[in-house]
């Protein structure tokens, strides 16, 4: 397992930084255009959460191999004021900032694996895995 | 006591210059790069050592500092040269006053700290203040030159009208590309407006949002917007994502989207020579040949 590189998220250029270095590390581990396309938005999406509802967090990468799979593991960690709501927050078109809604259902069909959990006024953990085809 | 301490110094600057160039010489090596030149790291160190002693002598002449900080920052050398040198002057002359003195108690010491304090304390905010500004001033300029590259809105022909957008949006630049295309499809009167994201290296949520809006916002003012430069990866984010781009057309690339954009506005793109043309195709391979 190589180290973790992760990305504080504080300000709104943070986001673009986190995509950077997660698409660098997809790039090395041998996506292609589609698959790092699909990362990079995941990134840009879990970043956005933190810096519009958490405003402290960080997003952490980790390259995984499981059973001859290899893939990137994307967690984002936050210590904001977590998610009241977990079904509703995970349907389409349900968004408390005005935007599309589509954020976190959309992140767990760009990638293979997609855990969450939150506790209200503690914060909120995701981790999304998208597996070396 | 001050004014002791400043004699002193006075009367033996050349001995004090001495050993802080001495030491200055120690700290080249680990610090600054071999791409400056002996000559020029000496006669700016001495440059440098001249202006602390100004400063000492007649405390606040501001100008000569700026001149010097202004030739650092030309010459592209780091601040860490001048916190080091403003730091060695320190300690080479509160060793040498120490030297020179007979009796030594602690308010002896805290007096000799806070004089020399005071001396190089005035350096070291100018130029500081100086870099700083330099840098703030600099980093305002990009962001002026950003800010006029970020939502180009460019009439290509009657009624029609092209956004190229090229890296990453952001909230500001959502509403500037909001701003621009409502007052350019107003000023000029467009029919049909292009919004090419080519360049834009990931769509997710909140651009798409942005997009849509500005599209609606467009509709609402009586033009079509098109947008175009989807590329395949970007296709299939969107698709996964589950964002519903169906209200506008879209194209994948600005030429496509061009001549949709015609076909809108009524006219099309007409060969003018097409005989000629053909003609040209047989002789050309001919000519080739021969």
């Amino acid at each position: 397992m190589e180290p973790q590189s992760c990305v504080k998220i504080k300000q709104e250029w943070d986001i673009v930084k986190a995509r950077q270095l997660g698409r660098d590390i997809a790039r090395e581990v041998g996506f292609g255009t589609v698959d790092q396309a699909r990362i990079a938005t995941t990134i840009s999406e879990l970043a956005r959460n933190i810096y519009l509802y958490a405003e402290d967090g960080e997003i952490c990468f980790e390259v995984s191999e499981e059973s001859g799979h290899k893939g990137i593991l994307i967690s984002s960690v936050d210590t904001g004021p977590g998610i009241e709501n977990l079904s509703q927050v995970m349907e389409d078109g349900y968004s408390t900032s005005g935007g599309l809604g589509a954020g976190l259902p959309g992140v767990k069909r760009l990638v293979d694996k997609f855990d969450i959990e939150s506790e209200t006024g503690k914060g909120t953990q995701i981790q999304a895995v998208k597996w070396l085809r | 006591m001050d004014s002791k301490f400043k004699q002193i110094v006075l009367d033996n600057s050349d001995i004090i210059v001495q050993k802080w160039l001495d030491e200055i010489d120690t700290l080249k090596t680990s610090n600054y790069s071999s791409s400056i030149t002996e000559e020029l790291l000496e006669s700016t160190n001495r440059e440098f050592v001249n202006i602390i002693f100004s400063s000492i002598k007649n405390e606040g002449d501001t100008k000569q500092l700026k001149e010097f900080s202004e030739k650092l920052i030309n010459l592209g050398w780091q601040l860490s040269y001048i916190t080091d040198g403003l730091q060695v002057f320190r300690r080479v002359t509160i060793n040498f006053i120490l030297e020179q003195s007979d009796q030594i108690d602690t308010e002896y010491i805290s007096e000799l700290l806070q004089s020399v304090d005071k001396w190089v304390e005035p350096v070291i905010r100018q130029l500081v203040n100086e870099y700083s500004g330099n840098w703030e001033n600099i980093i305002s300029l990009q962001q002026m030159a950003l800010q006029e590259l970020s939502a180009p809105l460019i009439p290509v022909m009657d009624n029609i009208t092209v956004m190229p957008l090229v890296g990453t949006v952001d909230t500001e630049r959502a509403k500037l590309i909001m701003e621009n295309l409502l007052d350019g499809t107003i000023k000029h009167n467009s029919e049909v407006v292009l919004i090419d994201i080519t360049g834009v290296p990931v769509v997710d949520t909140m651009v798409a949002h942005h997009i849509i809006q500005a599209a609606d916002a467009v509709r609402l003012v009586g033009a079509t917007c098109i947008l175009v430069g989807i590329r395949p990866e970007i296709a299939q984010t969107i698709v996964n994502l589950g964002i519903d781009l169906s209200k506008f057309p879209t194209k994948s690339s600005l030429r496509k989207g061009f001549i949709k954009a015609l076909e809108l506005t009524n006219r099309q793109i007409v060969d003018l020579h097409p005989k000629e043309n053909i003609i040209e195709k047989i002789i050309d391979p001919l000519g080739g040949e021969s």
